[in-house]
């Protein structure tokens, strides 16, 4: 198999599986996915998987029925930056309606879809605890709270810039 | 009066170095001093209630603990705060973690945990980061390892990140998470105290009980206790958003009328653009909103106030509930029928799929609301919908089936009239919101 994390993500790989006792090594399926996920271009294809399930000494069943419930793990490629905006109550009451028209605009796909340069996906998620902080997204490992229109523009800008400087 | 978050805006209080130079760790000392026995007993006599949501005495949970010879006994916290209008433990976490920390030390200790697990939510990706930061912190000072302080009691604490599911806050489906499954609760009995993580006994709390831990040892459970008001003791966190000018974390003691916590200056600060009070929900999404008049006052005219009990005062029928503390409040221009059906859809999407009143219900209750949004609805889906909920609502392995439809149900019992105008005015309801009506009008009445 040429699939292979990087010696960093080795040693990570076999902390996270140290911190449960022995024979449990199954509990650290979550954060190895995690683990995966960034490592292997933001989703978890089959062969991602079946590596992961190899690493850990479990069935590949195992890892696609877990894989499959948990909303983080992308079960098909996403673009560069993933824009996840909430839409659940209190966020809709501060207006995440019209942020999420706004980015639909500006970019010119729907929600659920990636800009045809691969750069911007954009998806309407349910609550991310950020409610006093309204209208915001994830992006990334962090969040982008307290949007209006010009932020979102901001952060569209930003991320090309970064892409450029990446490529 | 804040115990919990009074240090937050001390420089560098996320560090070990000024959280122990402001007297933070000296709770373990005090408690490696006690039995372990004892410790329970503190948390007892404070009448600390589980902060998650449910209000169950924490003592009491923890004196349930099996304690077998020769099985591992686990502590698990439970940091995959998800209830929409919920963002306190956040608040903690990211600038109190070692508060977090000195109360799992003690925790574990209580209850004679060796490895102690805080399970967070997944997106909370950067606060994982804090949180190990002060573990490794803590291990470096010796609060954590192999025979801490020379007691020979050892601990240490891992961090597991979720990756996105409202349903691991459940505690079974939390265990299951943790042992590297689906979400999926299990059917109680067994207990987590008796058969919890890998079948060993087991105690799941959230961060905030397991932070006002410190507190209660520090200053002794029967002065925690006086504190508050009837079972409502010590403080509370409360994160405030929604309508109002001042959306944040507040930490109250229980005695506060709902309404000061609303306009008072130093909570919410009132409603922005001199706006009205429509609705409110209290205690995070599951529990019943409540219009504004039943919000304020109770049903027989007492003033409501923000604590266990006068909030579920009058029931259903005619209250609400504490929850976890996620206090969402409602403007006059919100519309009660796409506020619901945000619910809804957050619901069906968290659904983990076991039981078919739950996995099929959320999803029909979510189109029939959609129906009613969109102008497409009948009076009859308004029934529909009251008997959908009723359906699933204790039929169900897991509370998510409750948390479910307690807001649909309260939605149709308390503006049933804006449900109705939905349906017979399927144009204007697309451009306009009904407004207050006239629950909004007795409130003024009440006031006046």
């Amino acid at each position: 198999m040429s699939l292979q994390f990087s010696e960093q993500s080795l040693s990570k790989v076999q902390e996270m599986i140290a911190r449960y006792p022995e024979g449990k090594q199954k509990s650290a399926l979550i954060p190895v996915l995690h683990l995966a996920q960034d490592e292997f271009g933001g989703w978890l294809d089959v062969p991602v998987m079946d590596y992961v399930a190899t690493l850990l000494n479990i069935t590949p069943i195992e890892v696609y029925e877990v894989a499959t419930f948990y909303s983080m793990y992308n079960m098909k490629p996403v673009g560069r930056y993933l824009f996840e905006v909430c839409q659940t109550g209190p966020c809709m009451l501060r207006g995440s309606d019209d942020i999420i028209n706004y980015i639909k605009t500006r970019l010119g796909i729907s929600v659920g879809e990636t800009t045809p340069d691969g750069l911007f996906t954009l998806k309407a998620v349910e609550c991310l605890g950020a409610c006093g902080y309204a209208p915001m997204m994830q992006l990334g490992k962090h969040y982008r709270e307290h949007l209006t229109p010009e932020k979102v523009d901001e952060i569209i800008e930003e991320c090309r810039k970064l892409s450029a400087i990446n490529n | 009066m804040k115990l919990l978050i009074d240090k937050a805006n001390i420089e560098g209080i996320r560090f070990y170095k000024a959280y122990r130079e402001n007297g933070g760790y000296a709770s373990v000392e005090k408690a490696f001093k006690m039995s372990p026995a004892d410790i329970v007993e503190e948390i007892k006599k404070s009448g600390l209630r589980g902060r998650g949501g449910a209000g169950f005495p924490t003592g009491m949970k923890w004196s349930f603990l099996a304690k077998p010879e020769g099985v591992p006994r686990y502590l698990v916290c439970n940091a995959d705060e998800s209830e929409p209008g919920t963002f306190k433990d956040r608040y903690l976490m990211e600038f109190l973690p070692h508060l977090l920390i000195e109360g799992l030390i003690v925790s574990s200790f209580a209850l004679g945990s060796n490895r102690t697990y805080i399970y967070i939510r997944g997106e909370y990706a950067w606060i994982t980061d804090i949180l190990e930061h002060a573990i490794a912190e803590a291990n470096d000072n010796g609060w954590l390892g192999k025979n801490i302080l020379g007691t020979g009691f050892d601990c240490q604490i891992y961090v597991q990140r979720g990756a996105g599911a409202y349903i691991c806050g459940e505690e079974t489906a939390l265990i299951e998470s943790l042992e590297g499954k689906r979400g999926n609760p299990r059917i109680k009995p067994p207990f987590p105290a008796i058969k919890g993580l890998w079948d060993s006994p087991t105690v799941v709390n959230n961060v905030e009980t397991l932070a006002a831990v410190v507190p209660i040892i520090n200053m002794g459970g029967m002065e925690y206790a006086k504190i508050g008001m009837g079972k409502s003791t010590g403080t509370k966190l409360i994160s405030a958003c929604g309508n109002i000018n001042k959306p944040g974390v507040y930490e109250i003691d229980m005695t506060i009328s709902v309404e000061e916590f609303i306009y008072s200056d130093e909570y919410c600060g009132g409603i922005p653009n001199g706006k009205r009070l429509k609705a409110c929900i209290p205690g995070g999404s599951s529990v019943p909103i409540l219009p504004a008049n039943l919000l304020l006052k109770t049903a027989k005219g007492e003033t409501r106030l923000m604590n266990y009990e006068s909030l579920s005062d009058g029931g259903f029928a005619t209250g609400s509930m504490m929850g976890s503390g996620g206090f969402i409040v409602l403007d006059e221009d919100q519309c009660i029928v796409r506020h619901t059906l945000t619910l809804a859809r957050f619901y069906h999407h968290e659904s983990c799929g076991q039981c078919s009143p739950c996995r099929e219900g959320t999803g029909w209750m979510k189109r029939v609301l959609y129906n009613l949004e969109y102008g497409k609805g009948k009076l009859s889906d308004i029934d529909l919908l009251w008997d959908i909920q009723r359906k699933i609502e204790g039929n169900t392995i897991c509370p998510l089936g409750d948390a479910a439809a307690w807001p649909v149900a309260a939605a149709i019992r308390h503006f049933r009239d804006e449900f109705e105008w939905h349906v017979l005015n399927p144009e204007e309801s697309q451009v306009r919101n009904f407004g207050l009506a006239h629950y909004a009008d007795q409130l003024e009445t009440l006031t006046a």
